[in-house]
Parts: C-alpha cells; sequence; structure tokens
C-alpha cells in the first residue's frame, strides 16, 4: 500500500521533471550542435549578410609583400637551389587552378565558405512587426467587441469563431495566403507577390484570433463594479474601455500582445510559403526575403557539416529569442495568470 | 463637448465591430476557398488510393497514426506531471515547471524539430515515424500538463478530504476520486491538444518526413498529410495542386470536427 503510494509520486514527480530535462535537452542539443559555427564566426554570425558563399581566402601576405619578400629572397638566395623559386607562387595542396585565373596576382588562394545569420534574423524580426502592426488594432477591436459591445446572443457564435479561426493549422494558413491572399496584396501595393509584406499580412491573420482571445481575457478580468460605476457617471462604452478598462488590466493586455509576437517569431509554415527564401536584405516591404524558420524547414534536408552547425545556431538564437520573449511576457506580465 | 464625446465614442464602437466582421471574414474567406477548391479536388479514389497512385490514404493514415502514438506517449506523462503540479508539488519548484510547461507550449514547433533531429533522427541513421511521434508529442506534453493542471484545480477541497476520511492512499483518492471528478474536462483538454497536433507541419519536415507509399513499418520514412501538403503546393502541376487543395480540405474538417466535438462535450458537461 505504501509502497503503490510511493512509485505513484515517483513518478508524477519524474513526469513533472521531465519538462525541465526536455528544455534542458533541446537547449544542450542544439547548443552542441551549433558549437562548430559558434567556434568559426562567433557574434560576426550575426550581422554576417552572406549565406553558403564561397570566398577566396588569399596567403596569409597580402600579395604585394609577397612580391617583396620574394625579390629580397631572389636577392639574398641567388646561390640557392633554383628550384624553390621554380614555380612563380608556392601553391597550397589541394588549391583549384581555376580559382586562380580571376586573380590577377596570382596569389595562393584557398577556398571557404561563409555563412551568417543577419538576413533570415532581419526578415524574422520584419515579418513578425507587420503581422503585429496588422494584428494589433483588429485584435484589440474584436477583444473590445467582445468584452463590451456585442449583446449576449452575438458573444458565443463570435467568440467561437475567432477560436476555430485560430485552430486552423498553420500549413492552411500558407496555402491560402499564396493562392488567394497574395495576388490582392500584390494588387493594391504592386511588388511580387511572395514577398516579407505578404508574409507579414499572413501571418498578421494568423496571430490575430490568438491574440484577441487573450486580450479578451485580460479584459474580462475587469471588476464589474468599476465598468458600472463609470456607466452610473454618464462615461460612453469607449470611455469606460478607454479609461476604466485599458488602466485595470493594462499590464494583461501587454503582457498578451508580447506573447502573441513570441508566437509569430517562430511562425513557419504560413511565412514558408510566402517569404520567398531569398538570402536577399529587403529593400522595400514587397521584396522577397527569408527568416530562420524558413530556412530551417528549407535547408535542413540536404545541408552538412558547416551549414548544418550554420543552421542549428539560427535555431538556438531563435529558440533562446523567443524563450526570453515568451518568458518575459509571462513572468513580468501575466505572473499569476492560469 | 458633449457631442464630439457620443461622436468619438460612435467612430470607435463602429471599428471594434468593423474588426470583429474583418476577423469573421477571414474564418468565412478561409472556410469557402477551402470548402469550393476541396469539394472540386475530392473523389473517391483520394481515400483508396496512396499518394503514389494519386489519392491520400497513406497519408490521412500516417498523419493519425503519428498524431495518435504522441498522444499515447504525451498523455500520461503530460496528465502525471499536471498530478504532481496540482496534488503533489509545493513552493518554487512546482511554479519553475508550471512556468517552463507555459513557455514550452510557445516555443517555436521547427526548433523542436531540429532538436528531434539531432536527438533522433541523426542515431538512427534517417528519417522515421517514431521522431515523428516524439516530436509531437513533445509538442502535445505542455498543452496536456496545463489543461490537467487547470481541470484538477477546479475540484472542490471538499470531495479530496471526504477521501482521504474514508482511508485509502492519497494516489487511491486521486485516481478514483479527483481524476474521475476532473475527467470530462480532461477528456475535452486532450481531444483540443490532439487537434492542435495533428495539424502540425513543422516538427515532421524533418523527423518524419514523409512517403508516397503506404507504409506501417515506423523505422522508415512515414506518411505525413501536412508535409505532403508543402511538398505539393510547391510542385508546378495543377494535379499536384489539386491534391494539396483536397488534402489540406481534409485536414482542416478533421481538425475542426475535434474542435468542435471538443467545445460540445464542455457544453454539454455545464449544461448538467
Amino acid at each position: 500500500m505504501l509502497n503503490k503510494e510511493f512509485i505513484f509520486k515517483r513518478v508524477a514527480f519524474l513526469s513533472a521533471t521531465l519538462i525541465l530535462f526536455i528544455l534542458i535537452g533541446i537547449f544542450t542539443m542544439l547548443f552542441l550542435q551549433a558549437k562548430p559555427a559558434m567556434q568559426k564566426y562567433g557574434a560576426h554570425f550575426l550581422v554576417e549578410k552572406s549565406w553558403n558563399k564561397t570566398i577566396t581566402i588569399k596567403d596569409t601576405n597580402p600579395p604585394k609583400v609577397t612580391k617583396v619578400v620574394k625579390k629580397k629572397k631572389e636577392t639574398s638566395a641567388s646561390d640557392n637551389d633554383d628550384a624553390l623559386f621554380s614555380d612563380d607562387t608556392p601553391v597550397l595542396p589541394g588549391d583549384n587552378e581555376d580559382m586562380q585565373s580571376d586573380d590577377t596576382n596570382a596569389a595562393p588562394v584557398k577556398t571557404d565558405t561563409i555563412f551568417g545569420g543577419y538576413i533570415p534574423i532581419v526578415g524574422t524580426i520584419l515579418s513578425s512587426l507587420i503581422a503585429m502592426v496588422f494584428a494589433l488594432p483588429l485584435a484589440l477591436g474584436i477583444a473590445i467587441f467582445l468584452s463590451e459591445i456585442a449583446p449576449g446572443f452575438l458573444i458565443k457564435p463570435v467568440g467561437i469563431s475567432i477560436e476555430l479561426l485560430a485552430a486552423i493549422p498553420s500549413i492552411i494558413y500558407g496555402m491560402w495566403g499564396l493562392f488567394y491572399f497574395a495576388p490582392i496584396v500584390q494588387n493594391i501595393f504592386g511588388g511580387s507577390q511572395i514577398s516579407l509584406l505578404t508574409a507579414g499580412l499572413v501571418l498578421g491573420v494568423m496571430i490575430l484570433p490568438f491574440m484577441a482571445a487573450i486580450t479578451r481575457d485580460s479584459m474580462n478580468t475587469t471588476p464589474d463594479v468599476l465598468k458600472e460605476s463609470a456607466y452610473a457617471l454618464g462615461a460612453t462604452k469607449f470611455e469606460v474601455v478607454k479609461d476604466v478598462i485599458f488602466p485595470y488590466a493594462k499590464v494583461g493586455i501587454i503582457g498578451s500582445i508580447i506573447l502573441s509576437l513570441g508566437r509569430a517569431l517562430g511562425e513557419t509554415m504560413a511565412v514558408a510559403f510566402l517569404i520567398g527564401s531569398v538570402f536577399k536584405l529587403p529593400l522595400k516591404l514587397t521584396d522577397p526575403t527569408v527568416s530562420i524558420p524558413v530556412v530551417l524547414a528549407n535547408n535542413f534536408g540536404e545541408a552538412n557539416d558547416l551549414m548544418m552547425s550554420s543552421l542549428y545556431y539560427l535555431a538556438l538564437i531563435l529558440f533562446v529569442f523567443s524563450f526570453f520573449v515568451i518568458g518575459f511576457a509571462k513572468f513580468y506580465f501575466l505572473k499569476g495568470r492560469r | 463637448m458633449r457631442e464630439k464625446r457620443l461622436l468619438l465614442n460612435k467612430i470607435i464602437l463602429l471599428l471594434s465591430t468593423l474588426s470583429a466582421i474583418a476577423g469573421m471574414l477571414f474564418l468565412a474567406w478561409i472556410l469557402i476557398t477551402l470548402f469550393l477548391k476541396g469539394i472540386g479536388s475530392i473523389s473517391l479514389s483520394v481515400f483508396t488510393k496512396d499518394l503514389v497512385n494519386g489519392g491520400l490514404k497513406n497519408l490521412i493514415f500516417g498523419q493519425f497514426v503519428m498524431a495518435g502514438l504522441a498522444t499515447l506517449i504525451g498523455v500520461p506523462l503530460g496528465v502525471m506531471a499536471g498530478i504532481y503540479l496540482r496534488e503533489y508539488g509545493r513552493g518554487r519548484y512546482v511554479n519553475l515547471i508550471r512556468d517552463l510547461s507555459d513557455i514550452m507550449m510557445s516555443a517555436p514547433s521547427i526548433v523542436i524539430g531540429a532538436f528531434v533531429f539531432a536527438f533522433m533522427v541523426v542515431p538512427m541513421g534517417g528519417i522515421n515515424g517514431w521522431a515523428g511521434a516524439v516530436a509531437l508529442a513533445i509538442m502535445l506534453v505542455p498543452i496536456v500538463v496545463s489543461t490537467t493542471d487547470n481541470m484538477l484545480s477546479l475540484v472542490p477541497k471538499e470531495l479530496r478530504e471526504a477521501g482521504i476520511a474514508l482511508g485509502g492512499g492519497k494516489y487511491r483518492v486521486i485516481l478514483d476520486i479527483i481524476l474521475r471528478a476532473a475527467k470530462v474536462g480532461l477528456m475535452t483538454g486532450i481531444l483540443l491538444a490532439f487537434a492542435r497536433i495533428i495539424g502540425e507541419t513543422a516538427p515532421l519536415l524533418f523527423t518524419s518526413g514523409t512517403n508516397s507509399f503506404w507504409t506501417t513499418n515506423l523505422n522508415d520514412a512515414f506518411p505525413s498529410l501536412t508535409v505532403s501538403i508543402y511538398n505539393l503546393a510547391n510542385f508546378p502541376t495543377d494535379k499536384a495542386r489539386d491534391l494539396a487543395w483536397a488534402a489540406s480540405f481534409i485536414l482542416t474538417v478533421i481538425v475542426l470536427i475535434i474542435n468542435l466535438l471538443g467545445r460540445y462535450i464542455i457544453r454539454q458537461r455545464k449544461r448538467k
């Protein structure tokens, strides 16, 4: 009897602890996989604009210096074995002759591949911001409608519709966005159908129901007594919302908005259909670019070695960043809310 | 002055109502699009043939198998963890786990895919169905933890006290009284969690991949409806796109039916 009790409690404890282990496991695994790229590029990875770019690395000495050195050597070592200088340049093993042909100095070259996260990081932040700018006013409007304006018989159907909108899988948003929403965005704003703007807007439609639902929940925490007092003083509905509900539920509303941002940052499929997967900084909103989840989704299959490690570096950045954004919202603003 | 206040009020109320209408319109737009495109592309052969022959049978099967396995793995863990948080644990550790679980619920799903790739796919030598199920289970656990935690908190204290007074061990009280009292809420929560993971794509992309052929071998690339939608939509032929629409329609119908079923159960219980 006592024994079963002990086992049951132990199993429950281990199950709860497993959550901690999974999170530590995710972090450790991403870190270990990202390590080669972290060691190679360091923090410069965050501002490097190239991705999978092969560059040639000249010999440690710049060409001019080599020439001088060579001349000096030639004069000083004139008696030495001619064979040593018969070749103009000391070709490194494994060097590619074709690579050198461009180089006027024919300096010894090695190739190296550069990976940098700047463009996907910028793409992730920009697409999430567009989504927030688009979704925030609508979500606030829906929340105000549901908590203050809607007549009783409408609260439920509208509420359920908003929650169903949140239940639709993200890949469906991608399909709809690509084939039906993108052409309309293109007609209005010009540019290409596949762009930062379309990706951001579809992302906005996607986080809209989530944002509206949790903002409404925050607003509903306002005690009726406060609202009724304000109405009794002759306040309009808008004034009650602005001067009673918003100040009272401010912390919760801000927390809900930040939490939605955290969700938007990690969204993959809806964005993958629409952002274009092009490693280019967007000069206009209607240019295609790429975001971190999309880089992961589209490159994981064929990546190896350094590229794989760089992908894990990006995954780690995304994980840590969204962890802090969500954690910030939860701890600072939504504390004690269950 | 008064006029201005009333006018401003009217404008804001109008804008709020318009936002709600806009939200409803988006839902209607997506559903109508899916319905029109889906109905046009669905025929009986979609359900009787595998992807390799232009159907979706193996994909629907595969998606259910992986989500089902994830539920089998994740629900016991999540429920037990929730029981610990609500019934046994005290103090800081419980709050830490609760907060971490909440954060994990919103963690980027693609990162969970990347984790499972390093954790299972590489050691096992290639994409496989187990890895897909585990990735989905990791998504599921925090949802189930949160549901269990909430539902158990609704069970009145008197029931616990009465149970203890009967002289059963604490685990007996939890299993026979508390879980039974919270059963309907728990089932609903699990149903909604299942609806959430069955539509996931990102965690499956490089864990289970997808497979054009019928297979029940979880050690191999496993058919996934969602991953195949992504592949088919990027395929340049009309036939592939039609199939992607049919698959999207079926997926949405499955997800929405499970969701509405869950809500219906909640409503039935409240009416009692």
